[in-house]
């Protein structure tokens, strides 16, 4: 559960989870973005737009309070990058960092109350999770996980709005799936490092962020490969 | 100045701090042969995501053992290729963006320049010029070595590097992983000579190797039912025999080529007892020297890009970098055409 952003937190955000590299400043209410599409990885964007943000606040790295990085899941080298570069970061200029969920933020940045979210996973697979905006708050409930979309996981309840890549890759087989208890879709919709910075914000009046080390991504999709034993199994070589 | 080295290319971790005056300061090191065993080799994925849960822990842990601070650092080097695009960015995103929260330079560094300016490390260092034999399970390749900097090709593998026909002929005959290394072991214990095998471009009349083939004769031998079980510590050694000859003769052949005297041997084979034998054999009738890297420094590590960073920057050849940190990884690198 997440309040609304509150006013005096000073957190530098990373969202490199889908095709789009993101980074947002977020200084005493005052928020900076920007977002650039890259389909060749993020790494020869992300720190010049950083440095381009901090020199426009008017800031340095010590002067934060925090590095917030969207954690997952998405592409996972996208992740890596979100997370050493968080963990790099904040391990020079002595801060703690926060991981905001790339489904979540996607829900927040829709402005709607009622949120499917959904992005393309590869390997006709999508990542899935559902989230309840009441106002100031943000509720999961439907946790983030991974599956073919004719079986996604179906949140209890209708009226809710489906946002993310997987309505594009996958909008056939979702909306089979989701059906009626959707009221529309915007499948254009990618999770932005703005939303991660203000949810993390939110959470940063809770409780402390971690230590950098810490830090590190939510693939959701845990199994990349197959054992020997399970290769052989299946009847292939070892 | 303090410089700070990672290297992810493959498998292992490695982070280390050299010092300018005072040289390797620490390294350490995290390999992830238990992670990969049960799948029978390396898997990128799985190592990317061991190598981001590693690197910072590894970092802490060199500065403590050196008794430095962050704030002691003038620069962070990684190894930015060759190798796994995945592994290679964990170790470029992290040193990058530490160096950018420090306002020091990051140096990105060619692994096989690391490798093979490794031995330098040593206390019986060798002296520029020489040649270089890297040979590892990613690559196998002669360079005449004039400076820092300045590394020309001589020759290399057409085909398999020479670790790697280790490991495939390792599991080949059904050994475990990591299979060059034991298949070796198992070397020791048989005699070469009984069974036969090729000798592939011994006489080729230039510096190149040619690995497959072996591996190759090794599986038709295995197919035909040649090799009981008690018979695999022969076929083990003649293996090994047939791969340290033909690296000898070809390290020696280019030690005629260039007219030099010092032979430096680096990467993982290099550990290779019989290889080391064998060498020093041969280099010794030509009235030459092998060097080696401390036994430690033989796989992928740490310490190797501190250094080679290190002597890039004492040698006024530190790599262009970009002021705003902008950075890529490349995968495919030929060291040859690395601009001093």
């Amino acid at each position: 559960m997440s309040a609304r952003t509150p006013l005096s937190k000073r957190i530098l955000a990373l969202e490199t989870s889908t095709e789009t590299c993101s980074v947002a400043l977020l200084v005493d209410g005052v928020a900076r973005q920007r977002s650039v599409p890259s389909s060749n990885g993020h790494s020869e964007f992300i720190l010049p737009l950083i440095r381009e943000l901090l020199a426009e606040g008017g800031l340095a790295l010590p002067a934060l309070d925090a590095i917030a990085y969207g954690s997952g899941p998405g592409a996972f080298t996208g992740l890596r990058l979100a997370c050493g570069v968080a963990q790099g970061l904040a391990f020079g200029a002595g801060l703690p960092v926060l991981g905001v969920g790339s489904l979540e933020a996607l829900a927040w940045g829709s402005g709607k109350p009622r949120i499917y979210a959904a992005l393309d996973a590869r390997m006709n697979e999508v990542y899935f999770a559902a989230y309840v905006v009441n106002g100031q708050e943000v509720q999961e409930v439907l946790a983030p996980g991974v599956a073919p979309a004719e079986s996604v996981a179906r949140p209890e309840g209708d009226g809710w709005f489906g946002c993310g890549s997987g309505f594009s890759a996958y909008g056939e087989a979702l909306l089979r799936r989701l059906g009626p208890d959707l009221t529309g879709f915007d499948a254009a919709a990618v999770p932005d490092a703005l939303a991660v910075a203000q949810l993390a914000a939110a959470r940063l009046e809770f409780r402390p962020g971690l230590d950098p080390f810490e830090a590190q991504p939510a693939y959701v999709r845990q199994k990349v490969a197959l054992t020997t034993a399970e290769r052989l199994a299946r009847g292939g070589k070892s | 100045m303090l410089v700070l080295g990672i290297e992810s290319s493959c498998d292992e971790t490695g982070v280390a701090l050299c010092d300018s005056e005072a040289g390797l300061l620490a390294h350490a090191l995290h390999s992830q042969i238990s992670l990969h065993e049960e799948y029978g080799g390396v898997v990128p994925e799985l190592a990317s995501r061991d190598h981001l849960r590693r690197v910072l822990p590894l970092t802490r842990k060199v500065l403590l053992e050196a008794g430095r601070e962050l704030s002691d650092l003038g620069a962070v080097a990684y190894t930015a290729g060759p190798g796994l695009a995945g592994a290679l960015l964990v170790g470029a995103g992290f040193a990058e963006s530490l160096a950018f929260a420090l306002d020091v330079p990051a140096l990105p560094i060619h692994h096989l320049e690391g490798h093979l300016l490794s031995p330098l490390l040593a206390k019986d260092a060798p002296r520029f010029p020489f040649v270089a034999l890297l040979v590892s399970g990613g690559h196998t390749q002669l360079m005449r070595v004039t400076g820092v900097g300045q590394y020309e090709l001589l020759g290399e593998t057409v085909d398999d590097a020479a670790g790697e026909a280790f490991d495939k002929t390792a599991k080949l005959l059904g050994l475990p992983y990591p299979g060059g290394p034991v298949l070796s072991k198992l070397a020791d214990q048989g005699k070469p000579g009984r069974y036969k095998l090729p000798r592939p471009m011994l006489r080729s009349g230039d510096l190149d190797f040619s690995f497959s083939g072996l591996k190759t004769a090794v599986l038709t031998l295995v197919r035909d039912g040649k090799v009981a079980a008690t018979d695999q510590a022969d076929l083990a050694a003649e293996f090994q025999e047939a791969v340290v000859e033909v690296l000898a003769a070809k390290a020696v052949a280019a030690l005629k080529q260039c007219r030099m005297k010092r032979l430096v041997v680096a990467g993982g084979v290099g550990a290779n007892r019989r290889l080391r034998q064998k060498l020093d054999e041969a280099v010794r009738k030509v009235d030459g020297r092998v060097f080696y890297p401390e036994l430690e420094l033989c796989t992928d590590n740490g310490a190797m890009i501190a250094f080679a960073a290190m002597l890039r920057l004492r040698a006024g050849l530190a790599p262009e970098t970009d002021a705003g940190h902008a950075f890529s990884v490349r995968p495919r690198w030929g060291l040859e055409t690395r601009e001093g």
